[in-house]
């Protein structure tokens, strides 16, 4: 069905860039813009939802050419799921960071770049067309090394030296993989590939162009053993930016390699079997990344590692349950790994450190910040019935009947690795006393009320989000079994896009 | 840099410049030109202009700062863009006037898009180099 406001959200993200760089350096109009842009652009993304769900995959073509020919926009409940995710992470983000970032970052235009980030992010996901895909990466990506390197701090260029370096290098080998499939098909429109893939003679050419796609995707994503520039970029940009980076950037590169396998490259035994290896390692990497690192961030930037593994699992099993669990484990996620850098951010502002050997004594101090902030590791750690609970259920049962093994194993070694390295951080952070009790920077008690209201809300939305995930999971069960239907029969994707042509 | 025979010829060349981009800036739609390179050589007009006569009198003659031009230029681009939607149709359609208008010709959508990409690309070009320049 053609509907030409699918692409209301990015619009909004975009006109709210615009009226900020309008008020450029009048940091207190950029605020409440990007709050209230925000909040518009979350209304809209759940007006688009709500569509979707009552009458099926929208599409729109760009400037009214027909597709194949032009570029096409496609909101199937896939697209439109992580659309609304992103909104409700934006919306978070944006309330905290305008109050915890510095009038500095804000004055060198954080917020008009942050909300080309999230305008670039919507893109990636309502695309239908790999080369317009490629386009919304690199708005992704340029914002996100503005906003990386925002301050200048040498920690921070040194960060954004390793990230550049290596999604310039994923850009490259994502291009030249466009490059060689509209070589071989002479078509970008990802419906029309899904047909004219199958037609093509010369498979081993296929098969590398995929492999060219896995790569590009798999550095983007952070899987092992392209993973290490995460880790050691993702501690330097404040929390606020952290955020945005480990909830939401990651996801894209798993996004697009669910888009990409479950149309273009039906993944066969060889693809499945990289794509297990690589699962595998990921979490055990991961893992034992996590278990060494005494710096909460750095650590949660591992766990970001270990958990992407989770995904990518689910993708190679390529079944319709495990397709649901890597779903279901991406809606969790990205709202957890957004919560968890407001978090950490929330922690430096009231200790002025996050070396764990340093902390301590938060349990004491606030009780009841660390009660909402144990709801949320709690989700992360998988108890039922929250939210990390459910997609593993799909991921273990997939497992054991596919005989994965090794997967299953894998999934529980980081599922008890999580539980351990979460255990100690809470102990190190909350429960213990502080080392140097008179070396506490206490930032957070001199503010006033409302910026402290504002600087928890934030984290109390994401985790009523989360609750709810966790406690409503039969509503979330169903769009994900919508969605996993979809991605395995993709003739609707392909009919929506294309109408009647296919025959 | 003060030299003579550049400050005269600037004189002259400043306004060939300019017009000279918003002929390629017109003509942009069907033949080689467009925002792109219409925007660059008016911004190369106002560098010549800094070389010969210093980037403060330059910035004298702009009157506002250039970095004022990159969200007027997004704000025209887009809504461009998003016009067709008053019309029922998809976004970036090309909307166009029934009759030509003299000189210019046929006036559309696609040309507003053009003209925020021009002002886009004089606003960042101009800010990157008076920048660099002022920074030394």
């Amino acid at each position: 069905m053609i509907d030409n406001h699918i692409l209301a959200p990015i619009f909004v993200q975009l006109f709210t860039a615009i009226a900020q760089l309008m008020f450029w350096r009048k940091t207190l109009t950029q605020r409440f813009l990007s709050v209230g842009g925000s909040i518009i652009s979350l209304l809209v993304a759940i007006r688009l939802f709500s569509r979707v769900q009552s009458d099926g995959i929208l599409t729109m073509n760009a400037a009214n050419w027909d597709a194949p020919f032009g570029i096409v926009f496609v909101a199937d409940t896939l697209s439109v799921t992580l659309v609304l995710l992103t909104s409700l992470a934006g919306v978070a983000v944006s309330i905290f960071s305008s109050v915890s970032l510095s009038r500095q970052r804000m004055l060198y235009g954080y917020f008009p770049i942050f909300h080309f980030l999230i305008m670039g992010l919507y893109g990636a996901f309502l695309t239908g067309d790999i080369f317009n895909l490629y386009v919304y990466f690199e708005v992704i990506i340029i914002s996100s090394f503005v906003l990386m390197t925002l301050g200048g701090r040498k920690a921070q260029l040194e960060g954004a030296v390793k990230y550049m370096a290596m999604n310039i290098l994923a850009s490259m080998f994502f291009l030249t993989g466009i490059g060689i499939l509209y070589g071989i098909t002479g078509s970008l429109n990802m419906a029309d590939l899904a047909l004219k893939i199958q037609s093509v003679q010369n498979k081993t050419l296929v098969g590398i162009t995929s492999c060219f796609f896995i790569i590009g995707f798999g550095i983007k994503s952070a899987v092992f053993p392209l993973y290490y520039w995460l880790p050691s970029s993702y501690h330097t940009p404040p929390s606020a930016v952290a955020a945005t980076f480990g909830g939401l950037l990651t996801k894209v590169g798993i996004y697009a390699m669910i888009r990409v396998l479950s149309l273009i490259f039906i993944p066969d035994d060889f693809t499945k079997t990289l794509l297990m290896v690589i699962a595998v390692l990921t979490i055990v990497t991961g893992a034992f990344g996590a278990l060494i690192k005494s710096n909460v961030r750095r650590l949660f930037s591992y766990l970001i590692v270990c958990h992407i593994g989770f995904m990518v699992g689910g993708i190679a099993m390529f079944t319709k349950v495990a397709l649901m669990g890597t779903v279901f484990y991406l809606i969790h996620d990205i709202m957890v790994k957004t919560n968890m850098f407001l978090i950490a951010g929330l922690i430096r502002q009231l200790r002025g450190t996050l070396d764990m050997e340093k902390l301590g004594g938060l349990y004491r101090d606030y009780p009841k910040i660390s009660l909402l902030v144990a709801i949320v590791l709690f989700s992360l750690v998988g108890i039922p019935p929250l939210s990390g609970f459910w997609p593993k259920i799909f991921l273990f049962q997939n497992a054991f009947s596919q005989q994965q093994y090794f997967f299953a194993g894998a999934l529980l070694f980081g599922s008890f690795i999580t539980l351990f390295v979460i255990a100690k951080m809470w102990s190190q952070v909350f429960w213990k006393n502080p080392p140097q009790e008179e070396l506490i920077d206490d930032r957070f008690a001199p503010m006033p009320p409302y910026k402290k209201l504002l600087m928890v809300l934030p984290i109390a939305f994401l985790g009523a989000i989360t609750l709810y995930i966790g406690l409503n999971a039969e509503a979330i069960v169903n769009v994900t079994d919508e969605i996993s239907n979809q991605l395995i029969d993709n003739s609707s994707y392909i009919e929506a896009v294309l109408g009647d042509k296919t025959n | 840099m003060k030299s003579a025979i550049l400050q005269t010829a600037t004189r002259y060349l400043l306004p060939i410049l300019l017009l000279f981009s918003f002929f390629l800036l017109l003509r942009g739609h069907y033949y080689p030109g467009g925002g792109f390179v219409g925007g660059l050589v008016a911004s190369i007009a106002f560098v010549l202009h800094s070389f010969a006569n210093g980037t403060e009198n330059t910035m004298k003659i702009l009157r506002y700062k250039p970095l004022s031009l990159i969200p007027i230029g997004l704000a025209i681009s887009t809504l461009s863009v998003v016009a067709p939607l008053l019309f029922g149709l998809p976004p970036m359609t090309g909307l166009w006037f029934e009759e030509p208008i003299p000189v210019i010709g046929m006036i559309g959508s696609a040309l507003f898009f053009d003209l925020g990409v021009y002002l886009v690309v004089i606003g960042v070009v101009l800010t990157i180099l008076f920048t660099i320049a002022l920074e030394q």
